[in-house]
């Protein structure tokens, strides 16, 4: 999967809260969930975002409630991938286990400016910054990760690995 | 080298004989826990699974506490999807709103999370188990679908900050100003993908209660865990409650912990969190010129009796400002008995303050207590980030429960000591 998109930056420390409100939390509805994506830290991004866009931000993405909402809402409203320094680890795992790419790069994250035109390559492991003609690496994941991402997820991997071996 | 508390419990629960940090282990889980938000993406994952058994009635917990009592149609179908595969799947420790409480506050309360014990729950406050010397740590709701089938998770073994406690705390100073002052310290991802451990001798001094406050709040620091040796208050508490055996694993002499800090709880003022975030702390002293709107008191960080009292006896015999919406939330259905028992509704209401049936509700902006756009709420609960009681332009400042009924009464951030004397 390799992505050529347009960049809406954010700082650091964006929260679960700021991503995918509670009070819209009375519905687990992707597309519905879609619309309210990122709505306290930017009001206009569901508007201004195009499909395949990509969100870059600072440090501790994602940060605060478990909700996997967040990562939901974020993959229906159509981001292909998320860049940042680091993110919080529920967000993290929660990510992987829905299909949303995500990808660790400090460097990227810090120079990479809100509507930046960039390319990513995750199997290659580069990010390119078309727009200020920089190339810059992505933190490889653990085997063990790659290969859930692989599975297509966790619920996929549980089930070749537990369910399927059960029934034999 | 030996194994930290943390890595002792993991190490178990794999059949392993050591492990260490960075290790990644599929473990064995004791209790998977979920609420009304979480468990119905959950239950979806599971279905489209297609399994068809759980590992484990009596080990799976489902909570409808955010937005119960129901507060919409929208909820009400939610809560119904958790109750309808509860009944299906004749899951043991289902709590309808009558016996309910509100998560954390609950699991503890009953007996269903002991020492010893490897936890996840779709709950980022799961970590507040630890406070029992338990491994708890929240996860999505996907993780949880997982283990609904085989009762396990996988984990990458964290490192352990350890944080040495020494001296007393001052009058006025609660647990919950510790571990707003320590994320002050540390930052709200001071701790992320690792364990943060209390420990020291005084640590002893600290009550269950209070320590489920500090361990709650382990994930606002980006923490994987936070957790606490056993020791006899531990073992007295669990004892009166266990719905089962469990086994008590206390950290190696020799075990290695990434960074060790000595804090001297003496040198603690109360704390108050800025909006809007965690690690906003200043001393209560330094906050003055706040007016509010409304208070809130309550929450799984500090809605268990002894928060209660304490919010009792600052407001005792005051009135709550002109103006001001104090809201006390009991966390679980035997605190909202004992306060009534012990006389702390009366004083509430006497006051001026509503005592509401347990719910997360307004914490996190459900419901029972929004705020309006420029309002400003100092709660009890434990973020304070954009739009977490309501409108996105309102402010929440975090503190203790004493710091909160004082405010209550005077209508400011203010130090109990302005209200009792």
């Amino acid at each position: 999967m390799k992505v050529h998109a347009k960049v809406f930056k954010y700082g650091n420390d964006v929260n679960t809260d700021e991503i995918i409100p509670a009070r819209y939390l009375n519905t687990s509805d992707p597309d519905e969930l879609a619309l309210h994506c990122m709505e306290d830290i930017d009001k206009e991004f569901i508007k201004k975002m195009k499909k395949g866009d990509i969100i870059v931000a600072g440090k501790n993405f994602g940060c605060g409630s478990s909700r996997e909402h967040a990562p939901i809402a974020i993959k229906a409203a159509g981001v292909s991938c998320v860049i940042a320094e680091s993110f919080a680890r529920i967000f993290y795992r929660n990510s992987i286990n829905i299909g949303l790419p995500i990808f660790e790069s400090p460097q990227a994250a810090q120079e990479i400016n809100d509507g930046d035109e960039i390319e990513v390559d995750p199997n290659e492991g580069w990010i390119i910054n078309i727009t200020r003609d920089k190339k810059y690496t992505i933190k490889p994941l653990p085997p063990f990760i790659q290969e859930i991402i692989q599975s297509d997820g966790l619920m996929p991997w549980v089930k070749k690995k537990y369910m399927e071996v059960n029934k034999e | 080298m030996g194994m930290t508390i943390v890595e002792k419990i993991l190490a178990a629960h794999c059949q392993r004989e050591k492990v260490e940090p960075g290790d990644l282990v599929i473990a064995d889980l004791d209790l998977i826990l979920a609420n009304d938000v979480t468990a119905p993406l959950a239950i979806k994952e599971f279905e489209k699974a297609g399994a068809e058994k759980v590992f484990d009635a009596s080990r799976i917990a489902f909570i409808p506490d955010h937005f119960t009592p129901n507060k919409d149609i929208k909820s009400a179908e939610q809560c119904k999807i958790v109750r309808d595969f509860a009944r299906r799947f004749k899951l043991d420790n289902y709590f309808e709103v009558g016996e309910m409480g509100i998560e954390h506050a609950l699991l503890p309360e009953k007996g269903l999370v002991l020492p010893g014990d490897a936890i996840i729950g779709a709950d980022s406050h799961t970590c507040t188990y630890g406070a029992l010397g338990a491994f708890s740590t929240g996860v999505g709701s996907t993780d949880l679908a997982a283990a609904m089938i085989t009762g396990k998770a996988w984990f990458k073994i964290p490192p352990t900050l350890l944080f040495n406690l020494k001296g007393r705390f001052k009058k006025w100073v609660t647990a919950k100003d510790l571990i707003l002052y320590l994320i002050g310290k540390i930052g709200v991802d001071g701790a992320l993908y690792k364990a943060m451990q209390f420990g020291g001798p005084a640590v002893h001094d600290i009550s269950v209660e209070g320590r489920l406050t500090i361990c709650n709040m382990a994930i606002e620091a980006g923490g994987k865990a936070g957790i606490i040796e056993p020791d006899e208050k531990t073992i007295k508490y669990v004892e009166q409650r266990k719905q089962r055996n469990y086994t008590v694993f206390k950290a190696d002499q020799d075990a290695a912990y990434e960074q060790e800090l000595e804090i001297q709880l003496d040198d603690i003022e109360p704390q108050v969190a800025y909006p809007h975030l965690p690690e906003n702390t200043r001393n209560v002293q330094e906050a003055s010129d706040v007016t509010i709107d409304q208070v809130v008191i309550g929450s799984c960080t500090n809605g268990r009796i002894e928060d209660l009292r304490l919010a009792a006896e600052v407001m005792k015999g005051n009135a709550v400002a002109d103006y001001v919406r104090c809201i006390v939330f009991p966390a679980t259905q035997q605190i909202y008995l004992q306060a009534i028992q012990e006389g702390l509704v009366d004083i509430f209401i006497n006051a001026g303050a509503v005592f509401s049936t347990p719910t997360c509700g307004p914490c996190l902006g459900g419901h029972m207590g929004i705020l309006a756009e420029g309002e400003r709420a100092v709660a009890t609960t434990n973020r304070n980030f954009v739009g977490r009681m309501g409108h996105p332009k309102s402010e929440v400042y975090l503190a203790s429960p004493a710091v909160a009924a004082a405010s209550a009464i005077t209508g400011k951030i203010s130090h109990p000591e302005e209200v009792v004397r």
